[in-house]
């Protein structure tokens, strides 16, 4: 099973993301910006970093890389898709996921582990996590204040598709859990077809123990890797 | 001929770092200050044409490019003088 990693001048999280994908045991892949071909992957990886050096807005200028066509393409055929951080920032650009992330609501780029509720959902990407179990991961940005109009929230909400939310470790979300200032604490979200996931939060920086740090033996990041072997089996 | 594109961040879209500012201009003395928004200037140098067809090519770069309307809004001058 090939995972595509899709990389932009200034992605930093390529590497990790093949990693994780690896100890998945996916069969990682790179694909660069300028690629037409995705090489036969069975899933994508739009991975974290500051693709085009964030100029105009995040993501902004990755949209018109000519892989995007080819993203767009795999996506509408229910290819599964993964964009983490600077990825999610491309994938709401792109139009593909809605919404847009924007300034932290304290202005200071936050780089720290946070806990995340996931969602009740029959996406295949949460497969593994189980309904509402409360997951550990890092999250490292700076525009990660997720905003769409309330309609757009109400949407997702109803349809199951707030796939991640920002919460204390019992799992209970409010203000002094919510990092960033995320519109209804969310962290990340589905496509309608469920295949699509765009988060902040990092699981390419949580899937091996030696990342997770003492005390905290959680790989909470290679579940959803291994969710995506699920999908393309 | 020159275009100038200003796109500000949405009613209802908190601006932290105009905030961040309302905060230092209070510190420096300016304390009838209620507000402060943060937007983007953009301009853009475009081959003379028919201005018609000028304006409409400069609202589309705002629209597809150069603002995000999920959460910015945009305002487009054309020609000279500022």
């Amino acid at each position: 099973m090939r995972a595509g990693i899709v990389v932009f001048p200034g992605s930093n999280c390529d590497h990790d993301c093949a990693r994780a994908a690896a100890s998945a045991g996916l069969d990682p892949t790179f694909l660069w910006h300028k690629d037409r071909d995705l090489k036969g992957v069975d899933l994508l990886v739009l991975p974290g970093g500051f693709s085009f050096g964030d100029y105009l807005r995040c993501g902004a200028i990755a949209r018109f890389s000519p892989v995007m066509e080819e993203v767009a393409a795999f996506a509408r055929r229910g290819g599964p898709v993964l964009g983490i951080c600077n990825g999610f920032q491309v994938l709401t650009e792109a139009g593909i996921l809605p919404g847009a992330l924007v300034r932290n609501v304290g202005l200071h780029f936050i780089c720290e582990w946070v806990h995340l509720r996931a969602a009740r959902t029959r996406s295949p990407w949460l497969a593994t996590l189980g309904e509402g179990r409360v997951v550990r991961m890092p999250i490292a940005h700076a525009e990660g204040r997720y905003h769409a109009d309330p309609a757009v929230l109400d949407r997702l909400e109803g349809e199951g598709r707030v796939a991640f939310r920002y919460c204390g470790p019992d799992g209970r979300t409010g203000r002094d859990t919510n990092p960033n200032g995320s519109a209804r604490a969310i962290a990340g979200i589905l496509s309608e077809n469920g295949r699509i996931l765009g988060m902040m939060p990092h699981p390419d920086r949580c899937f091996d123990p030696a990342l997770t740090g003492p005390g905290h033996p959680e790989t909470d990041g290679r579940t959803l890797f291994e969710a995506a072997l699920g999908m393309v089996a | 001929m020159k275009a100038r594109v200003y796109v500000t961040l949405k009613e209802g879209v908190l601006d932290p770092q105009g905030r961040a500012v309302l905060h230092a201009l209070h510190q420096l003395g300016f304390s009838g200050v209620g507000d402060v928004r943060i937007g983007k200037f953009v301009e853009v140098e475009v081959r003379d044409g028919p201005r018609e067809e000028v304006e409409a090519a400069v609202l589309r770069m705002a629209r597809e490019l150069l603002s995000n309307t999920v959460i910015e809004d945009f305002r487009v001058e054309l020609g000279e003088g500022r």
